[in-house]
């Protein structure tokens, strides 16, 4: 049908090396979802916190990172920081542009949480003598993560899906790096990409099968 | 950093690039949309069991990075020896993958349709097109309109990563000018305003229309 042969065993043979270049993929995920995380929870807490100053700059983080592309977000952590003297490899640098992603979208997903939670709670935890502080970690942030799961599955996804954009700045030991080192060896251009489209894709299901094995052993009542 | 080497014809060439991230984006929401309401009724109307190929099918494009999808969709153009240049298979692939996603959305809103409204329709003696335009297609507009704008601000910054097939769009021209005039923060910082004054009113446009018409 194509004037075109496949060497799909060429491409098979790569494959350890590919499924090595996975679990750094995963790793750099996991990573940025840990530190977009905690970036989120602090945001959460300094747009409740009331103060002016820290409200504007949650919410500036939060609209530069939901307006402009994860590859622009990437590019300044990349190129940008450099013009203050800051030298990011490009593990370094995906990692802090993927986690100031994936920050600014779960701080937004914990606002539309935080309304499922009504107010009186936290004031009845105030007046058991709890300080904001106790009350937001012990009653406000449990409920928060719950209600947010699936949009934190969501992101979690994302990230792996971002971490491929690590290749347009040098990065050649994840999934896609290595994928295209392969690839500018022996030009198998399809053969090795469709292997990488394929482990991308498992990882993605098991990633959500596992958040949704999470969901059913902590949120069961 | 306040003087820059940056001219007028410059920032020129980087506005000509954002016109090429505009040309993309519409292209690929356009022809995304109208096969994302396609699958979107044919997956509601046939079930969930018949529709699982289509659902597998469009899944992919939802789980596979959108990067991998474009040099892959540019290798099988090759291969196939299709003759597609970079902006031809950059909006077939983003179509797709605007489709996956748009068949989610809308399906999710046709699901929100009350059945009990449906049924009264079709009791009245409506066709099944009839129901479609009159009943459904009003109150699954209002559900999936605010969904849809934030999936067309999604397409448009992920049509960034078209910039690896050669396309020359906002940030690769961003990029273009960086390595000739040696100023990173600055051009970057102009490139990341121009998406942001791009998405960001229309994405407080859906937010306005999503609390508007959420309440009634």
């Amino acid at each position: 049908m194509f004037n075109y042969t496949f060497h799909w065993h060429q491409a098979l043979r790569a494959l350890p090396q590919m499924l090595d270049g996975a679990l750094v993929t995963l790793q750099i995920a996991l990573l940025s979802m840990a530190i977009g995380l905690a970036c989120a929870i602090t945001l959460t807490l300094m747009r409740l916190s009331g103060n002016r100053l820290l409200g504007g700059l949650a919410r500036s983080w939060v609209e530069i990172a939901r307006n402009t592309p994860a590859l622009f977000q990437i590019y300044m952590a990349h190129f940008g920081l450099g013009s203050f003297g800051i030298h990011l490899s490009p593990y370094t640098a995906l990692l802090a542009g993927i986690a100031f992603n994936n920050a600014g979208y779960l701080a937004e997903n914990f606002r539309g949480a935080l309304k499922a939670i009504p107010d009186t709670q936290t004031r009845a935890g105030r007046s058991l003598g709890m300080s904001s502080l106790q009350a937001f970690r012990l009653i406000v942030l449990p409920q928060m993560l719950r209600v947010a799961f699936l949009p934190m599955t969501n992101q979690m996804v994302w990230a792996i899906l971002m971490t491929s954009l690590g290749v347009t700045v040098g990065m050649n030991t994840d999934l896609a790096g290595i994928t295209q080192e392969l690839n500018a060896r022996s030009f198998r251009t399809f053969e090795f990409f469709a292997i990488a489209a394929v482990i991308y894709y498992l990882i993605a299901k098991a990633v959500t099968l596992a958040a949704r094995l999470i969901a059913w052993r902590m949120f069961r009542y | 950093m306040f003087n820059t080497a940056m001219t007028m014809s410059d920032l020129m060439f980087l506005l000509k690039g954002a016109g090429m991230t505009l040309a993309v984006t519409g292209v690929s929401v356009a022809a995304g949309t109208v096969m994302g309401i396609l699958f979107g009724v044919i997956r509601v109307q046939i079930g969930p069991w018949w529709a699982a190929p289509l659902t597998f099918i469009l899944d992919i494009f939802r789980s596979v990075p959108l990067l991998i999808q474009l040099v892959l969709g540019n290798a099988f153009q090759s291969i196939a020896k299709l003759g597609w240049g970079p902006f031809t298979t950059s909006c077939v692939i983003l179509s797709l993958y605007t489709a996956a996603y748009c068949t989610e959305i809308v399906r999710g809103a046709i699901d929100a349709v009350p059945p009990t409204t449906r049924r009264a329709a079709r009791s009245l003696g409506m066709t099944w097109g009839q129901d479609m335009r009159h009943i459904v297609a009003p109150l699954a507009t209002r559900i999936a309109l605010p969904s849809w704008i934030g999936l067309t601000l999604g397409v448009m910054k992920d049509s960034s990563l078209v910039l690896w097939l050669g396309l020359i769009e906002l940030l690769r021209a961003s990029q273009i000018l960086v390595t000739r005039l040696q100023e990173p923060l600055f051009i970057l910082t102009v490139c990341g305003l121009i998406y942001f004054l791009l998405s960001f009113p229309v994405a407080r446009l859906g937010g306005y229309l999503e609390k508007r018409w959420s309440n009634d």
